[in-house]
């Protein structure tokens, strides 16, 4: 299962920040979205997710466009990390964790969303994202880091074969921003129980995507856009040009990734 | 675990309510034996018994019951639909609308029908101006829920100045017929059958959407990218909610408090989602009103008092309490 995007267009608010778009995630791939704030990253995520109206181009998921797929189908090909939520959720991690299977069944099937099988799923989400211990502490009552890992293994329950994470190292310490890019590459090549997958993730990082990325885009917030492998993209010409800022290899090794030069 | 929780407090809601229909039925200007309330409920031969429960009290428990039930159903569904916790159901502009009506008609000096027939369109004029200024058809965002929130305690507001020019301007004789509608009382409420039955209906249907609805309190955005369907969801429900409102004004004014503060007692149980939610709420707000009503009756009698009294007398230290707890 593949997905691409052709001759896409993205526009906010009367605004467009880039035409043009063309590229394809296959499973396996694991792509960085880079650049500046308000470049546009969250309004594609948005779009390959399916969530918005194109003015032009075509998102498709194996041939098929997403927006002429019903809405269950799409949640099982693609999911997405939001930003941010405007919720406030009253129940345990774990019951939260677990919204995440709707599109897969026993939730719509079963009458009231009697939901066993869903929580058996849930808790191995909640493990893969490091928040076993958390399952029955309520969701209000978690720290922001916390929370950001809840939200992830969510994601993790619904399963789709592409996920689209917008920010997922927000609030995360060290330790667990590397953990959580480990366990999304594991992710995305599969292994013998599991499909390989696709992962597309927005980052703020200059260091993470050249050691877990093997794909990049780079939107420049002019109108540019440029997707590629990324030993081909996140060099530090590039990334200079994009941030308008002084890198400095982090390293000798050639995937070290950049430091800000000050 | 949590699953068993919910099902004892399912089943102990289940017997409050049954203990409080009891309680109604065998309160009063007469009092009643348990054995009495039995006997006149299945024995028409019973003679007094028989005729005080089947023509007074059962029929005045049941419309408390179904009044409560509903306005605790539309205040679950608001709540998830607006995911603000202190959203009412009386947020659509329901109960300042149909009062407007109501007191609009008496001051005109219609009789009962009319003055029901004014309160049900003013209450059906309030939806669909809030309606009307919130919806935004198309894909994607259907509602932007502050604007929703906030034309509702807008026109509440300007209904309220009407309402109240009205009372200034009425003569005294017809001041008291109208705070029935001001205040809540369930003296006039007249057959509850239907609303027992929109009631059953509504419970039903919410509970079937309940884990939509769950997913609704995550945001647009991330319910939209799970699969479901957003605006037809919140179309359904908004509609609903209005159901449900405007049954339960008619059967009994703007009775306060219920819909704001039985889904936050039954949160307090732990109870959080909706698959359970939605049933005990309803449970506790028919129970609740059941029993705030059989006081209403005879705490004074003969007089009988505005049972809206009770259950803001009732709910305003309730949500103090809670309100200081969340904190």
């Amino acid at each position: 299962m593949n997905l691409a995007c052709k001759g896409l267009a993205l526009e906010v608010a009367g605004r467009t920040l880039c035409t043009g778009l063309t590229f394809t995630v296959q499973p396996g791939e694991v792509w960085g979205v880079l650049g500046p704030n308000g470049s546009g990253k969250t309004t594609l995520l948005n779009t390959l997710a399916g969530l918005s109206t194109l003015t032009q181009g075509d998102v498709t998921m194996d041939t098929q466009p997403l927006t002429q797929m019903n809405a269950v189908a799409r949640a099982r090909a693609v999911g997405i990390l939001p930003q941010h939520e405007e919720a406030e959720y009253w129940g345990t991690a774990l019951e939260y964790v677990s919204l995440g299977c709707f599109p897969n069944g026993s939730a719509r099937r079963g009458w009231m969303g009697r939901q066993h099988g869903d929580e058996i799923i849930a808790e191995r989400a909640l493990q893969q994202a490091g928040m076993a211990d958390f399952a029955a502490r309520h969701f209000a009552t978690l720290s922001g880091g916390e929370r950001q890992r809840v939200r992830i293994a969510q994601l993790l329950a619904q399963a789709p074969r592409c996920l689209l994470l917008d920010e997922p190292l927000q609030h995360l310490d060290l330790r667990y921003q590397i953990q959580m890019l480990d366990m999304l590459a594991k992710l995305a090549r599969g292994d013998a129980q599991s499909l390989a997958r696709s992962v597309i993730l927005v980052l703020h990082d200059v260091l993470w995507p050249v050691r877990f990325c093997t794909h990049a885009l780079l939107l420049d917030g002019a109108g540019g856009a440029r997707a590629g492998a990324a030993s081909d993209m996140l060099t530090q010409k590039n990334l200079e040009s994009l941030f308008g800022c002084a890198l400095q290899p982090a390293g000798d090794k050639p995937q070290a990734g950049f430091v800000p030069a000050l | 675990m949590r699953a068993r929780t919910g099902t004892a407090a399912g089943a102990a809601m289940v017997t409050i309510a049954a203990v409080s229909l009891a309680i109604a039925l065998a309160w009063g200007s007469v009092p009643l034996s348990l054995g009495q309330v039995l006997a006149g409920l299945l024995d028409s031969s019973s003679g007094i018994p028989h005729d005080i429960i089947w023509q007074l009290r059962l029929p005045r428990a049941l419309a408390a019951f179904a009044c409560g039930g509903l306005l605790a159903l539309a205040g679950v569904l608001l709540q998830a639909l607006l995911r603000n916790a202190l959203a009412d159901s009386y947020i659509l502009g329901v109960s300042s609308g149909a009062s407007l009506g109501a007191l609009s008609a008496i001051t005109l000096g219609f009789g009962a029908a009319l003055v029901n027939t004014a309160a049900l369109t003013g209450a059906i004029a309030a939806i669909a101006i809030v309606f009307g200024v919130t919806f935004r058809g198309g894909k994607g965002s259907g509602w932007n829920v502050y604007r929703l929130l906030l034309s509702g305690v807008v026109l509440s507001a300007g209904f309220a100045a009407l309402t109240s020019l009205i009372l200034v301007i009425a003569p005294s004789a017809q001041l008291k017929g109208m705070l029935f509608w001001l205040m809540g009382d369930l003296s006039y409420a007249e057959n509850p059958l239907a609303a027992c039955a929109l009631l059953f209906v509504l419970t039903l249907g919410a509970t079937a959407l309940a884990v939509r609805l769950d997913i609704l309190g995550l945001g647009d955005v991330k319910a939209r990218s799970l699969g479901v369907s957003v605006v037809a969801l919140q179309l359904m429900v908004f509609f609903g909610a209005a159901l449900a409102t405007v049954a339960a004004v008619m059967l009994g004014g703007a009775i306060g408090f219920v819909g704001l503060m039985m889904p936050h007692a039954v949160r307090l149980m732990g109870i959080t989602r909706h698959r359970m939610l939605v049933p005990v709420s309803v449970l506790a707000g028919g129970s609740f009103l059941t029993l705030a009503d059989t006081c209403a009756r005879t705490i004074m009698a003969p007089q009988q008092l505005p049972v809206g009294i009770f259950t803001a007398l009732i709910g305003v230290p309730c949500m103090l309490y809670l309100l200081t707890r969340r904190a």
